[in-house]
């Protein structure tokens, strides 16, 4: 593998990440938001929040992530319905998941 | 910075705390596996401070890695993260101003925006925001630093289920947002969406499509407001 190519290609990376980053709250500081664009902002941000927990728990690739993931995710979910403390909430999501790999769940 | 460190009560620090040590874990790992992949040990650290968004740092070196071309893992790496457009739309308002925006938007990442979202007085967004964005760029990198050089002794966090930790945290974080009525129809659509495009589209776009839900939101909304007036 080629040194200057693997820095460019972080150079690259990093400054269209960047970009991304700055964008939105430069154009949110220069356009004044009415209320309901404000609603709209958090709900666009919640909505991806929710779709990224769905695909990051369900799925790795293109496939199925197997069943030991979902399951922890989900002893998460119902955990932090309850309102046990987050603490408990995100142990017993990698627990669950540990434990289930060591049992031989995929 | 001082009155951020007031605000924060013990809770929440505890709270980001518990994300900043599953980070640095997982950050371990990205060091350990680059590094046995081939991947000089300058690559993973400059990567961690320059690009800092884990899952397109994976994407990267797992593509190269491959034999895959570096353009094609630095195009993947920037679609995976365009959802940051979107989110300095929502949380712009607490990442500074002028020279502190500059940082405060490097620190953007899922973890960080969902901390600041969940809490609902604007000093408190702020101040979970920078607390939860300092503190994970210093353990992600501290992470990988530690993970380059100890090679490969932990290689697979998934043995610890911390694949399983990273959505349990931002559910834990967004579910209070979905006691909002108007916002679970746009949420649903937006998490079916990207389930279904998963398969057929390269990663980090399926989650960008979500946003059709909150095009689905304004048109199930829109026949109330007219009702209203």
């Amino acid at each position: 593998m080629d040194g200057v190519e693997l820095l460019i290609g972080t150079a690259v990376l990093a400054l269209g990440t960047f970009a991304f980053r700055f964008a939105g709250p430069v154009l949110r500081s220069r356009v004044k938001l009415s209320p309901r664009a404000e609603r709209l902002m958090a709900l666009a941000a919640v909505v991806l929040l929710a779709a990224l927990v769905a695909v990051s728990a369900l799925t790795e690739g293109h496939g199925f992530a197997g069943f030991a993931r979902p399951a922890g995710v989900l002893v998460a979910g119902v955990l932090a319905w309850r309102k046990a403390p987050f603490v408990l909430v995100v142990v017993a999501a990698a627990a669950t998941a540990a434990l289930l790999r060591l049992a031989g769940v995929p | 910075m001082r009155s951020i460190w007031r605000t924060l009560d013990r809770g929440l620090a505890r709270d980001i705390g518990l994300v900043c040590v599953a980070d640095c874990l997982v950050g371990v790992s990205y060091g350990a596996i680059a590094v046995s992949s081939g991947f000089p040990l300058w690559l993973p650290m400059l990567m961690s401070l320059l690009v800092f968004a884990g899952a397109s740092q994976f994407m990267f070196i797992g593509i190269v890695a491959a034999g895959g071309n570096p353009f094609a893992a630095v195009l993947a790496g920037l679609l995976a993260n365009a959802r940051h457009l979107p989110f300095g739309f929502a949380v712009g308002d607490v990442v500074g101003q002028r020279w502190t925006r500059l940082f405060g938007s490097h620190l953007m990442s899922d973890e960080t925006v969902a901390f600041a979202m969940a809490q609902d007085e604007a000093h408190r967004r702020r101040a979970a925001y920078w607390a939860c964005g300092v503190g994970i760029f210093v353990c992600w990198n501290a992470g990988v630093l530690a993970g380059a050089f100890a090679g490969s002794a932990i290689k697979d966090t998934d043995v610890f289920g911390l694949d399983a930790a990273f959505p349990a945290v931002l559910l834990a974080l967004v579910l209070p947002s979905l006691r909002d009525q108007a916002a679970r129809l746009p949420v649903l659509v937006g998490v079916l969406v990207a389930l279904a495009a998963t398969p057929f589209l390269p990663a980090g776009l399926p989650v960008l499509l979500a946003l059709a839900g909150v095009v689905v939101g304004i048109a199930a909304k829109e026949p109330e407001l007219q009702e209203a007036r």
